[in-house]
């Protein structure tokens, strides 16, 4: 018990990892799911990074769509990433960090075409930004935004 | 105001280009906020007060580019880009900018 509390320091660290590894660990394979799930319904909207060409009087209506989220990164995982910063290497748990800012950003935005009766979104692009408390201390990246956006087509029918 | 991130407004016909426009705003969040997005920072997962704040800015930088728009006299605005920055600790700025044009 006396060691506990000499090492309180390293003991709320501990608590700290087993709170983000755990929370973190559910958290992200709740938010797959999620996102799984909506992909299989949204599967009927196109989206396309192209242009596209549509001869005249079949489009009716066109807005510019978006959608953005900001995911934060969890304890346990940051402190792995900046381990892997010693050794180089992939950093798995970035990337399926930006893997799930971008696709949630994607279906938001594909929600929002589907709110307003959209068949196709086209000229899709993504961006990723970092904010908060972080941004501007460049070694750790803690949050990251996505933002997509696109113009939804309303077919003529 | 017709808003579009293409070359043109699809399905219809540009007769009037007026040049770029921009729209900007620089935000900070106050202390709530980004204290709770401090703590939610320890286990992961999204922070619905940052992805709820950009949402608005990005909206008000579209609102300032579409009234710079209108004051040129343009309908509609093409090939929209956003940018995001951080310019100051815990603030962001947020930016969007296109070509007003007027179609018929």
């Amino acid at each position: 018990m006396e060691i506990l509390l000499q090492n309180f320091d390293l003991l709320i660290f501990l608590i700290l990892i087993v709170l983000g590894y755990s929370a973190g660990t559910w958290a992200e394979k709740r938010h797959y799911r999620s996102i799984n799930k909506r992909e299989k319904e949204l599967i009927k909207l196109a989206v396309v990074t192209a242009e596209g060409n549509f001869p005249p009087g079949r489009v009716a209506d066109s807005t510019l769509v978006s959608g953005s989220v900001v995911v934060s990164i969890d304890y346990f995982k940051r402190l792995l990433a900046i381990l892997r910063n010693i050794f180089g290497g992939r950093v798995k748990s970035y990337e399926s960090l930006v893997d799930r800012a971008r696709r949630e950003a994607i279906l938001r935005m594909k929600e929002s075409a589907k709110k307003q009766g959209a068949s196709m979104i086209i000229n899709m692009r993504l961006e990723t930004a970092t904010i908060g408390r972080s941004a501007n201390k460049k070694k750790s990246v803690g949050s990251v935004e996505a933002i997509a956006y696109g113009t939804a087509i309303v077919m003529n029918k | 105001m017709i808003m579009t991130n293409v070359n043109t407004v699809p399905g219809k016909k540009i007769v009037e280009h007026f040049g770029i426009v921009q729209g900007s705003t620089v935000r900070a969040k106050h202390f709530g906020r980004d204290f709770m997005a401090g703590l939610k920072n320890l286990v992961g997962g999204e922070l619905k007060g940052y992805t709820e704040l950009l949402q608005d800015s990005r909206q008000e930088a579209m609102k300032r580019m579409e009234e710079q728009a209108r004051q040129m006299g343009a309908n509609a605005v093409v090939n929209i880009r956003f940018a995001t920055s951080s310019v100051a600790q815990g603030a962001a700025e947020l930016f969007a900018y296109g070509t007003a044009v007027r179609v018929e």
